[in-house]
């Protein structure tokens, strides 16, 4: 079992030619995901990878009965072609452009909702459900099957975290990329909730970071409403307040978003937090004995 | 990008919004100009820094002289590290009350989301949350009467007002969503005998989408390497300690700067080069954080999109080209490892597999340094 895709998700790339579209529509056919079309405008009746090219998301989905769409395409561009995925009945639409403007983000997320359509990101590395199904960008090697369910709001320190669970030969069920905007589509909850349904996840472990209130908000979740032991890792303990670090939601203003009330939030929840990302297995192991 | 106070203003103007009537100068021989045509004048420094009329760059006046005088002593003025090219010269207005109203955006609903409140004039984190109207807008409805009806009836609105509000509200909606706006507030809004004006205005535009807005100048109230590293398109924070930080990704650069804390050692900088650089960006972003003069250099790649061995390219090209003669820790994992190590073991150097050896490794360098 795994959350939201499995062996069987039918998968579009939006933008297939491009460079980082073409590579990595390979890298997820190697991982096994199943990719049975692109879109690139113009460019419909090529192959890439052995993937036909349609020239528009209908005509995608008419042929293929695509179900999720992954998105290579510049943030200039990305707002139409995300409302072409959700009005042609896109339901998994994945996001990993940076640099989306946020007035077309909320424009996005507003017709999302219109059409029931779970979006994740935008700024992400996407999704993986370990083993069966991979819609997005991480390397393959890290995402293998097992117990532990991870979210996170960050791309390479989630990598760094999966990859210190494999090395333990603890392995994944669903990983999911929020995304590091101010604006994103799926936030911890959503994602805490199917894990909680999930039988195969046994443990989750969520990866946050300064800014916002959504550790806070996922604390008071897990308080309420979660049985499975939930482990965590915070990013930005040293960061100085009014400076963003990075991410657009990575910024403590005003005395909100602090590593310590994150901390405490999740404490009180039960959520036990790794001082360090390499010492987030050993409170995993502890939660699966 | 924050705008100055005139520019927000000028925005708010275009859009039908009241703004005291005022002049934008460049000397104080302009204060006195205007001062004439206005009467009583308040003078305010065009810096971004808040805080700024506790500091003393906001000044009244009530001959030209005078206005002179407190323009000059203004202009002299350093606030948040910064001096005023220009100041802002306005009527003096009758404020009968001050009101706090902003639009942002609200990441837990993901929608924009309006502010009100009528404890305005103070500094918005000491409004008390009951006393903060947040009212959320739908973006596929807009703004309509009825929410700002309720927004009246929750801050306790009513009549003329209420009027005054029906009118400004969706204006200041079409100016947030056209120009794309982050944050667009007015604190004070005054209550005047002529209505509401909007006394001071905070008006932030979206970065990612200034490609679209080719009519706001870009403002650029940034240190010399802060402007470098925007050029570069890459994320830089300056800190205020000796190790030099290079990492791929926003979250992984920040868990590396808590790490270097975690084994006692202070960090220099925040530097995420992003993903898939090519080897002149990421030279480039290595030429400036050797430019800071830091003690050490610790670089933390875990390579995804990132290629190891362009990382390890741009290493050794820097230090031939530039020469890199501080102690140096670097991890090198991921996408093409074997061949970034191999280019990193030609020129004597032994990555670390393991980001915890390579930032402890950093500070025992700072230690013995």
């Amino acid at each position: 079992m795994s959350i939201y895709i499995n062996d069987k998700t039918r998968v579009l790339v939006q933008g297939i030619t491009g460079n980082q579209g073409s590579f990595h529509t390979g890298q997820m056919l190697k991982y096994g995901t199943n990719i049975v079309g692109g879109v690139s405008p113009g460019k419909g009746g090529q192959e890439v990878e052995g993937v036909p090219v349609y020239n528009t998301v209908f005509e995608a989905v008419e042929n293929e009965q695509a179900e999720a769409s992954i998105l290579f395409i510049p943030a200039p561009f990305a707002k139409d072609a995300a409302l072409e995925a959700l009005a042609a009945g896109i339901k998994i639409l994945v996001l990993i452009p940076e640099h989306i403007p946020l007035q077309d983000a909320m424009d996005i997320m507003a017709q999302a909702k219109r059409h029931e359509a779970v979006v994740v990101g935008p700024n992400t590395f996407g999704l993986v459900s370990s083993g069966a199904c991979k819609i997005g960008i991480m390397p393959n090697q890290y995402f293998v099957p097992g117990p532990v369910g991870v979210v996170s709001r960050s791309g390479t320190l989630c990598y760094e975290i999966v990859g210190h669970l494999t090395e333990s030969k603890i392995g994944t069920t669903t990983v999911v990329g929020l995304g590091g905007d101010r604006v994103v589509g799926l936030d911890f909850i959503d994602v805490l909730e199917q894990f909680e349904k999930d039988p195969e996840t046994k443990t989750v472990v969520l990866v946050g970071e300064i800014g916002g209130s959504a550790e806070e908000e996922a604390a008071a979740y897990i308080k309420s409403s979660m049985s499975k032991p939930v482990v965590a890792y915070l990013a930005g303990k040293s960061a100085p307040p009014g400076k963003r670090m990075g991410h657009a939601g990575a910024i403590i203003e005003r005395g909100r978003g602090t590593f310590e009330s994150k901390v405490e939030a999740l404490n009180a929840a039960g959520v036990d937090v790794a001082d360090l990302p390499g010492k987030v297995p050993e409170l995993v192991k502890t939660k699966l004995a | 990008m924050k705008l100055y106070e005139h520019l927000g203003k000028e925005l708010f103007a275009r859009y039908g919004i009241t703004v005291p009537a005022g002049r934008v100068i460049e000397n104080a021989g302009q204060a006195a100009e205007a001062a004439s045509e206005l009467g009583e004048v308040v003078i305010k420094s065009q810096v971004l820094t808040g805080k700024r009329g506790k500091a003393g760059g906001i000044s009244f006046a009530s001959s030209p002289e005078e206005a002179e005088a407190e323009a000059e002593k203004i202009f002299k003025m350093e606030l948040g590290g910064f001096t005023a090219d220009k100041l802002l010269v306005e009527e003096k207005i009758q404020i009968e009350q001050e009101i706090y109203l902003a639009l942002t955006v609200d990441g837990t609903v993901r929608k924009p989301v309006v502010l009100a409140s009528l404890d305005g004039g103070m500094d918005v984190e000491d409004v008390p949350e009951d006393r903060m109207i947040r009212w959320p807008v739908d973006v596929t409805v807009g703004m309509q009467g009825y929410m700002v009806r309720e927004i009246c009836r929750q801050m306790g609105v009513k009549g003329d007002l209420q009027k005054e509000f029906l009118k400004l509200l969706p204006k200041l909606y079409k100016m947030f969503r056209e120009n794309d706006a982050e944050l667009a507030e007015i604190n004070p809004l005054a209550l005047t005998p002529q209505g509401l004006v909007a006394a001071d205005a905070k008006v932030t535009i979206d970065d990612d989408a200034l490609y679209r807005h080719k009519e706001l100048p870009r403002i650029k109230e940034k240190t010399a390497l802060e402007l470098k590293a925007e050029e570069l398109d890459l994320a830089y924070v300056e800190l205020d300690g000796e190790i030099a930080v290079m990492a791929n990704g926003a979250g992984i650069t920040m868990a590396t700067l808590d790490m270097v804390q975690h084994y006692g050692g202070s960090p220099a900088n925040f530097l995420d080069f992003g993903g898939g650089a090519n080897i002149e960006k990421t030279s480039q972003a290595l030429e400036l954080l050797l430019g800071t003069n830091p003690k050490v250099l610790l670089i933390n790649i875990f390579g995804g999109i990132t290629r190891c061995d362009v990382v390890a390219e741009a290493f050794v090209r820097v230090r031939e080209s530039k020469g890199i003669d501080l102690p140096v820790s670097f991890r090198l994992v991921g996408t093409n490892e074997a061949e970034g190590r191999e280019i990193l073991e030609k020129v004597g150097i032994k990555a670390f597999n393991s980001m915890d050896e390579a930032v402890s490794h950093a500070v025992e360098l700072l230690n013995a340094s």
